[in-house]
Order: C-alpha cells, then sequence, then structure tokens
C-alpha cells in the first residue's frame, strides 16, 4: 500500500495536494456562507484566461493567473453589489476573460500545454520547488484568513449588523474575494481549474451539513478536504492512467449526497427539540419563574441562529 | 459578403446562430429574473460531460449533452423547489460532472484519437455545425418557445414573486422544474455554437443588459432578442469579414455582449437616482417635492 509512497513525485503531489486543500477548505467555508459558489466556479477559469495571454506574451503565466483573477475580482465586487445582480455580473466578466482566453489560444501558434494542464491540472508531476512554492503561499493565505476571521465571519452571518457596528462591510467583502483570487492562482498550476474548485466547495457544503459551529465545520472541512486529496491521489496512482480531479470529485460527490439527502433528518430533530423545550417551557405560565423564562428566550435566539 | 453566404457552412452557421441567439435569448430574461445565472452554467457545463461521454460511446455529442443536462436538470429541481439559494447543491453537481467528463475525456484520448474534439465542444465550433444539427436546433427550439408562450403567465409570477404566485394556487415547483428542463435543452443547443465557456455570453448578457434599459416584460424580451441577433451576427460577420486574421466567433460574441452589458450597467447606474425621483411615492407623497409642501395622505385625511 505505502510502497508508492518512495517516489518523490507521489510525495511531491501529496505534500502540494495537502496544503491546497487546507487553504481550500478555510477559504470553501466563507466562500458558501457568503453565497459566493459561483465565484469559486468562475475564478479559476478567468485565471485560465490569464494564463493564455501570459503564454502568448512569452512570460510567466502566473502573472497572467493574478492579472485576471485579480481583476475580475475587484470588478466582480463593484458591478455585483446588489446581491440579485452578482451572478450576472460573474457570469459576463466570466464569459469576458474566457472569450480573451479562446482569443489568446487562437492567436498563439501550436497546441499550449501549459495552458491546457492549468484547466484540468497536472498535481501528479510537480517539482519540488513548485510544491515549495505552493506550501509557502498557503501558509501565508491562512495566516491572512486568520486575520480577518471575526470581522469576516460576522460580516457574512449578518451584514447589516456588521455594518452598523463599523465592520467595514464592503471592503472586507473585495478583500475577501481578492484573497480567493490568490489562492486560485497559486493553487490552480497545481491541481487545475475543475480540481480547485472541488476542493472550494466539496468539503466546506459537507463540513456545513454535519456541524453547525464555524470553527467545528472548518476544522471538519480541512479533514476531508485532505482525506480526500490523499484518498485521490493514491487511487490515481493505482489505476495508472484516471485522473486524480476525477477521483476527488467522486469522492466528495459520494460523501456529500447521503450527507445532504440525510441532514433534514438531523437538522430539523434539533430544531424540533428546540421547538418542543419552548412549549414546555411556555405551557405551564402560572408556575413559569424568572430562570426558565430566561432559558426559554435563550433557546429563542439560538433556533433564530440556527434558521440564519 | 454575399458570396460567403453561398457556401453551406456559412449558411449553416448564421441558421443556427440566429434560431440559438433567438431562443437563448428569451429564456435569458427568465434566467436573469430568477437570479439563476450559476444554473446556466452549471447546465452547459455539464454538457461538456454529456459531449465527452457520447465521443467514448460513438454517439452524437448533441445526443450525450441533451441526455445529461435533461438528467442534471430534472436532479435540480428535485434538490430544491427553488434553485435560487441552491448555489452550493449546483456547484456539487456541477463539480461531479466535470470530474466525469476530464474522465470521459482521458479514456477518449487514450483509446480513442485525440482529445481535440473535446476541446472543440469547450470553445464551440459553430463553422463545422451540420444541416441536421440545423434542423434539431431548429426543432427543440421552437418547442422551447411554444412551452415558454403556453407557460408565459404563470412563470413571469413565479419568478417575480414565488410565495405569492404559491398562495394565488400556481404550481410554482413544477414550474421551475419545467423551467431547468428547458434551460438544459437551450444550454446543449447552445454549446453547438458557441461552446461551454461561452453560454452565458448568449443566455445571460442580452437578457440583463436589456433589463437595465427597461422594466416592462414584454419590452424586455424584444430588446433582449434583438441584442442576441446583433452579437451574434455581428461576431459572425466580424469573424468571417473584419480581419484576415482569422479570429475566433466565440471572442467576438463574448466581447460584444460584456461591452454592452458593461455599458448598460454604468447608463442604468448614472440614470437611476434621477427615474427614482419621478416615480410617485408608494404611500402617495411625491419625493421631489419641496419639504414645505409635503404631504402624507394619512395626514390630510385627518
Amino acid at each position: 500500500m505505502f510502497d508508492i509512497l518512495q517516489y518523490s513525485f507521489i510525495q511531491n503531489a501529496l505534500l502540494a495536494g495537502i496544503c491546497v486543500a487546507v487553504v481550500a477548505a478555510v477559504a470553501g467555508y466563507f466562500m458558501i456562507v457568503r453565497g459566493l459558489t459561483f465565484a469559486g466556479h468562475a475564478l479559476p477559469n478567468i485565471g485560465f484566461a490569464g494564463a493564455a495571454g501570459a503564454v502568448l506574451l512569452g512570460i510567466d503565466p502566473v502573472f497572467g493567473l493574478f492579472a485576471f483573477t485579480i481583476g475580475a475580482a475587484i470588478g466582480i465586487s463593484i458591478l455585483g453589489e446588489r446581491l440579485n445582480e452578482r451572478d450576472t455580473a460573474i457570469g459576463v466578466i466570466m464569459t469576458l476573460a474566457l472569450g480573451l482566453g479562446i482569443l489568446f489560444l487562437s492567436l498563439y501558434a501550436g497546441f499550449a500545454q501549459q495552458v491546457y494542464s492549468i484547466l484540468f491540472g497536472q498535481i501528479v508531476g510537480i517539482s519540488r520547488t513548485n510544491m515549495l512554492i505552493t506550501a509557502i503561499a498557503s501558509i501565508l493565505t491562512l495566516a491572512l484568513l486568520l486575520v480577518l476571521f471575526r470581522p469576516l465571519l460576522f460580516s457574512s452571518f449578518d451584514p447589516e449588523v456588521a455594518e452598523a457596528r463599523g465592520v467595514p462591510v464592503r471592503l472586507l467583502a473585495m478583500v475577501f474575494l481578492v484573497l480567493i483570487a490568490i489562492t486560485v492562482s497559486l493553487a490552480v498550476q497545481v491541481v487545475g481549474a475543475l480540481l480547485m474548485f472541488t476542493l472550494l466547495v466539496g468539503p466546506a457544503a459537507t463540513a456545513i451539513r454535519i456541524v453547525q459551529r464555524p470553527l467545528w465545520a472548518i476544522i471538519l472541512a480541512i479533514a476531508l478536504g485532505v482525506s480526500y486529496t490523499c484518498l485521490g491521489i493514491f487511487l490515481a496512482a493505482y489505476s495508472v492512467y484516471l485522473p486524480v480531479s476525477f477521483f476527488i470529485a467522486t469522492l466528495s460527490f459520494g460523501v456529500y449526497l447521503p450527507v445532504r439527502l440525510l441532514s433534514p433528518l438531523w437538522i430539523g430533530r434539533r430544531a424540533r427539540k428546540s421547538a418542543r423545550s419552548i412549549q414546555v417551557d411556555a405551557l405551564p405560565v402560572s408556575q413559569v419563574n424568572e430562570q426558565e423564562q430566561s432559558n426559554s428566550v435563550e433557546t429563542i435566539g439560538r433556533i433564530q441562529e440556527t434558521s440564519h | 459578403m454575399l458570396e460567403l453566404m453561398q457556401h453551406e457552412f456559412v449558411q449553416n452557421a448564421f441558421l443556427a446562430g440566429t434560431i440559438v441567439a433567438i431562443v437563448t435569448a428569451v429564456m435569458g430574461y427568465f434566467v436573469v429574473m430568477r437570479a439563476q445565472a450559476f444554473a446556466g452554467e452549471a447546465l452547459a457545463d455539464i454538457g461538456f460531460a454529456g459531449a465527452t461521454g457520447a465521443a467514448v460511446l460513438g454517439v452524437s455529442s448533441l445526443v450525450g449533452m441533451f441526455f445529461m443536462t435533461l438528467l442534471a436538470a430534472l436532479g435540480m429541481g428535485a434538490l430544491g423547489e427553488r434553485v435560487r439559494g441552491r448555489d452550493v447543491e449546483i456547484g456539487m453537481v456541477l463539480s461531479f460532472a466535470l470530474g466525469l467528463g476530464v474522465l470521459f475525456l482521458t479514456i477518449y484520448a487514450q483509446f480513442g484519437s485525440n482529445a481535440a474534439e473535446g476541446v472543440g465542444v469547450l470553445f464551440g465550433s459553430i463553422l463545422s455545425v451540420t444541416r441536421s444539427d440545423v434542423l434539431i436546433t431548429l426543432g427543440s427550439g421552437l418547442v422551447t418557445l411554444l412551452l415558454l408562450a403556453f407557460m408565459f403567465r404563470p412563470l413571469l409570477f413565479a419568478s417575480i414573486d414565488p410565495e405569492v404566485a404559491q398562495a394565488r394556487g400556481v404550481p410554482v415547483r413544477l414550474l421551475s422544474i419545467v423551467f431547468l428542463m428547458l434551460l438544459g435543452v437551450t444550454t446543449a443547443e447552445t454549446v453547438l455554437v458557441v461552446g461551454v465557456l461561452l453560454v452565458l455570453a448568449l443566455l445571460i448578457a442580452p437578457a440583463a443588459t436589456a433589463m437595465h434599459m427597461t422594466h416592462r416584460p414584454l419590452t424586455s424580451i424584444t430588446l433582449s432578442v434583438a441584442l442576441g441577433l446583433l452579437f451574434t451576427w455581428g461576431g459572425l460577420m466580424l469573424a468571417f469579414v473584419g480581419t484576415g486574421r482569422n479570429l475566433p466567433v466565440s471572442f467576438y460574441i463574448s466581447a460584444l455582449a460584456a461591452i454592452s452589458y458593461f455599458v448598460s450597467v454604468t447608463i442604468g447606474r448614472m440614470r437611476s437616482p434621477r427615474r427614482h425621483r419621478d416615480l410617485p411615492h408608494p404611500c402617495g407623497e411625491h419625493i421631489a417635492l419641496p419639504d414645505g409642501q409635503r404631504q402624507s395622505p394619512v395626514q390630510s385625511e385627518v
């Protein structure tokens, strides 16, 4: 089982994959809570177009990736200020970027292997240097997310109240999107646009359905992301020619589907239990003492929290 | 220009482009209204999995796309009564479908000739549309438009205010599922013309631009169709005659679409305060009145 670990390309793939999975799980949690799933799909594709432009100009793809994803992140946060306008803005910006990408590819004579690998990924086959760059970039992004953790959480769950309390909600939204853009630019060269999206959405979506507390959900998402990545790389290494991204996407969907279908059982039960405790408190009105009253107020508060 | 029209592939490209532009512009109005841009994008990418799967099995890619997008539309419709706010579910289905697409592409590249055909599906190949593709597009496009015309009023009601529509007895959930299936068929057609990556250029941009200019449903839809035709014909003509360099049609279409959207948003933002002032306030109070003359109807009744 573990004899393939001796190969250095498998070691590199595993280490880089774990780094990307950890950052993607944390960023993905906030992305889902803020309703930015579409942006998580669009930014890697936009990065692909930027890489195509960089290859055409003969510079390193990473510059094109940064220019396009950060530009798109700023554009999305300016155009998509209103919630119902955001998806449209993301869609139009993404198609413009992809149209430019197609233009660059058609101007570039020959088959730009480097660029197509950004679309589909090439995690098995990255070098030790690339692995180290990915690791350092992941740690920096994680540190930034930790610094922003509390205001980001506040403004994600209740933007109105956060704004009233002086949290710079709009600035934070833009900074968060730019942070995702940087993460995507660094990771997409390693894992590809498709796998980037899977690692952003899959673990966090499953974790949110299982536990409710933000910190536990993030920790569970990290654990899920890392185990999908390791299992996926092992399975791909054993199947010889099947792609890693297929295994990781299938694992993530295979865990998500039963959780999504069964989660009404426990999420519903939790709500029902709290509701019943309110009824018990509320029925014997004459005997209610202050202690019980404050209990029921707490339960109502908790229900309001969960329903958000 | 006219000599070009004698070539059959040019005729096919214009015919298919025209049909697709009309159908997507009408569908797009509802897609933007229902905030389902992500669903449209996901269905297109799921069509990519269908097309590559069909290539592995050796059947027509259009058949594969229709099959997969209809299946996915049913799944999305069944997962939630309203797809609005169902981004995570759509994203999960999308990532799984893309994984399948990559698997099919790999198998096809290993055992078949090359991966060029799969990449063609991604970027679109309007110039290789055949006469039978045109006929299929025409048939499914007509069915889509007829069904849309048939359920126009309830669908509009359910899109604008689903809660009230449900309370008034409109079958909101059924409408949502039927609409998603129509969207699946439409995206499969659109993939033929502009490719998976650019479906949203024709689906979202004309309708969103039109809706920034006018608020009346029928005017918006008419304007959206006109813009869709403008982008498609403009893109085709620019690609054929504009430059000698043979740049891709999809680039011109997406660039025209994006520019018109950005312009309409900018104009809309500059214009909207003044238009607001002209409207009478729902309470009967005219906002533009100077402070001294301001009267609320409640006070005047008292």
